[in-house]
């Protein structure tokens, strides 16, 4: 593996990478997103792209704050990471967090950050197509593949098909949700939902949404998310199902078969 | 002659009445915040086409889309017939525009006709699926009592115009055919023709009376509706043009940054803040009351038609939890007519010791929400529920202090380690050399 750099390190080298990976606090701290993480990192040094992270530099990006309705918290969040990410040079900003990768590209511009931000699945989408990136292994032994979409990378970016460009690559086709896309439920983490108990009522929405994707009898349900990947592997050990099922991020999918 | 001065009375009557209430709901939606800015003008009106006059979101279900859409091609192409009801209650005249028209006219009155016929159908399979097939979204708690009679009331007014209107042209044919007065025959109807065996053992003169009365029933009926709107959910069939062209136009994801914070923040971090800010006043963060709310929200609350699409898709409602976005947009329009019948009173608002968050609006409702933005995507006319959950919360969080204990964790968390949950930051590139 690669060593992995810091932005400072490879700006005070001269170095202005194309890629600046914002782990995020879930990739940098979650068991579970860590190994998303590990993985995104190994496709970059696979597509030999420059990336670089901003290490102990980075900072929650204020979105768990902002939506429980904490805008100092948030400004004050946005403004200092603002200040930091100007202080670099590189040419996109790329994140496997939905949340982050919404954060920056809408509300940091009005507050002085503009960058190029994609998510990483958007990202891997574009190394495939361009041949960065070619799938080795693209059989997961007739495995059904199902995508359940973000809310923050589906409804609130209007960001469909780059998750699912990604899967088409690994399956022969996608074993869709009956809600997908515009209607995909909820995980139940959003909104700062995933600090907190839930408020009463007869079930929890990730049991809800588990429920649903065992009813697709998928083999395997690939998020884009840390906290729907929480959520869900939450949720399956709670859902009776006929068969396994397991969660893995886009990311960990495309690099079991590359 | 008399019959013309009744007509201009009750006519002219009702328009006024009308008006006032438009103009109570100007009022009251003034109360409100100022929406900043209003702009890419031609990208709204091309939306409004869209959703609005082009109904393009409902058919997101499209059997109930279809449904709605021929008793809204009714409404339009119907209301075509009332500019003659009008000139012939002014002028005591019969079928006025028909001498004009010649067969054209046939065509048009026919081509109404069978639109009756359709939203009669229409309408009674929109009562049936309320009342008998009782689809979730129509049964929940939050449209028990007169919301639910409301949406029923609309149901039988709906059909009971739709009948005296044909009832008005079947009556109309006997009397042709029996050279009755001045009703010259004008041919006959593809939908009423089949309703005159209905009279056919009355005599001519009661026949007359039952035209009479239709054609009156009918421009009475239409003009109470029109002022029954005020009191119901049906609203929407004027509003639902303003509010989608006031909807929001950027990423659903992108919450606005308050400006009001944005100087305070610059002052802590040491950035100079802009000297321009002539806002001196402290504005509350937030919303606690209809008045923290915006101009946008309060016509939404207007708007909503109470069809429940985004409650039937809200996680949180969906899994028995107490928030129901339907039910933040129906509690705003009560606290907002509350207050307006307030300062109906009063000359102007008088301190009621109630607001909108605590009165109406429970905590419970407003900490559920997941701001998953699939009420927002759900909603057929652009009205987003979230940002109203979302002005409260800043409200609680940024006046009150009253978040739930683990969100005012979450957030000493950021603040101390910058990061949501208690690691040490210097730990962050620990996934680096860990396998």
């Amino acid at each position: 593996m690669n060593k992995i750099s810091t932005i400072k390190e490879l700006n005070n080298n001269g170095i202005q990478p194309e890629v600046l990976f914002w782990v995020g606090c879930a990739g940098s701290f979650d068991d579970q997103a860590r190994k998303v993480t590990k993985s995104f990192t190994n496709l970059l040094d696979k597509a030999n792209v420059s990336y670089a992270v901003l290490g102990t530099e980075e900072s929650c990006t204020g979105d768990p704050a902002k939506r429980a309705g904490n805008e100092f918290l948030f400004q004050m969040q946005a403004i200092s990471n603002i200040q930091t990410l100007n202080s670099y040079s590189f040419s996109k900003i790329v994140t496997a967090c939905p949340h982050c990768f919404n954060t920056i590209k809408n509300e940091y511009p009005e507050l002085g950050g503009n960058y190029e931000v994609l998510h990483h699945t958007e990202f891997l989408s574009f190394l495939l197509s361009s041949g960065k990136l070619r799938v080795k292994k693209p059989d997961f032994n007739g495995k059904k593949i199902t995508f359940h979409d973000p809310c923050y990378l589906g409804r609130a970016n209007k960001v469909y098909e780059p998750p699912r460009d990604v899967i088409k690559k690994l399956s022969t086709e996608i074993n869709e949700l009956k809600n997908c896309k515009e209607k995909g439920l909820c995980c139940g983490a959003g909104g700062a939902q995933i600090f907190k108990e839930s408020e009463s009522g007869n079930k929890e929405v990730n049991i809800k949404r588990t429920e649903e994707i065992v009813e697709s009898n998928s083999d395997i349900v690939a998020v884009g998310c840390p906290f729907c990947k929480l959520m869900i592997s939450d949720g399956i050990k709670n859902v009776k199902s006929k068969k396994e099922l397991v969660v893995y991020d886009i990311a960990e999918l495309l690099d079991k078969a590359i | 002659m008399i019959s013309s001065v009744v007509f201009v009375s009750i006519f002219i009557f009702s328009i006024s009445v009308f008006a006032i209430n438009c103009k109570r709901i100007y009022r009251n939606i003034s109360l409100g915040k100022k929406i900043p800015n209003i702009d890419k003008k031609q990208e709204r009106i091309k939306k409004t086409l869209l959703i609005a006059f082009g109904q393009s979101k409902m058919f997101d279900r499209p059997v109930v889309g279809f449904l709605h859409l021929i008793v809204y091609v009714a409404f339009l192409l119907i209301n075509i017939e009332l500019l003659e009801i009008i000139i012939d209650g002014v002028s005591g005249k019969h079928r006025s525009l028909a001498p004009y028209l010649g067969s054209f006219y046939n065509f048009l009155i026919a081509f109404f006709e069978i639109l009756a016929l359709l939203v009669i159908i229409s309408v009674i399979l929109f009562w049936i699926r309320r009342n008998i097939i009782r689809i979730d979204r129509f049964i929940k708690n939050d449209l028990k009592g007169w919301p639910k009679l409301d949406a029923n009331i609309i149901l039988y007014i709906e059909i009971i115009l739709m009948f005296l209107f044909l009832n008005m042209n079947a009556t109309d044919q006997i009397l042709q055919n029996e050279n009755f007065n001045n009703y010259l025959e004008y041919g006959s109807f593809p939908v009423s023709s089949y309703m005159t065996f209905l009279y056919s053992d009355l005599s001519v003169e009661a026949v007359f009376y039952i035209e009479r009365a239709s054609w009156w029933l009918h421009i009475i009926g239409i003009l109470f509706f029109l002022n029954y709107l005020y009191y119901s959910k049906h609203l929407h069939i004027i509003l639902a043009f303003p509010n989608v062209y006031f909807s929001n136009l950027e990423s659903k994801g992108k919450l606005s940054n308050m400006k009001s914070v944005l100087n305070e923040v610059k002052l802590m971090l040491n950035i100079d803040p802009e000297h321009n800010s002539t806002n001196s006043e402290i504005e509350r963060l937030g919303a606690k009351d209809v008045f923290d709310l915006n101009q946008f929200q309060l016509l939404s609350a207007y708007t909503c038609t109470e069809c429940g699409r985004c409650s039937s898709e809200c996680p949180a409602n969906i899994t028995g939890k107490l928030l129901s976005p339907r039910s933040i947009m129906m509690k705003t329009r009560d606290r907002l007519e509350e207050v307006g019948n307030n300062i109906n009173k009063n000359k102007q608002f008088l301190d009621d010791n109630k607001s909108l968050l605590g009165d109406y609006i429970k905590k419970e409702e407003i900490w559920a929400c997941t701001t998953c933005n699939a009420c927002v995507e759900s909603c057929p006319i652009g009205i987003d529920p979230m940002s109203i959950i979302l002005d409260i919360r800043r409200y609680m969080v940024m006046e009150e202090s009253s978040a739930p204990n683990e969100i005012n964790n979450m957030m000493t968390n950021i603040e101390n380690n910058g990061a949501p949950w208690q690691f040490n930051n210097q730990d962050r590139i620990n996934w680096i050399n860990n396998n």
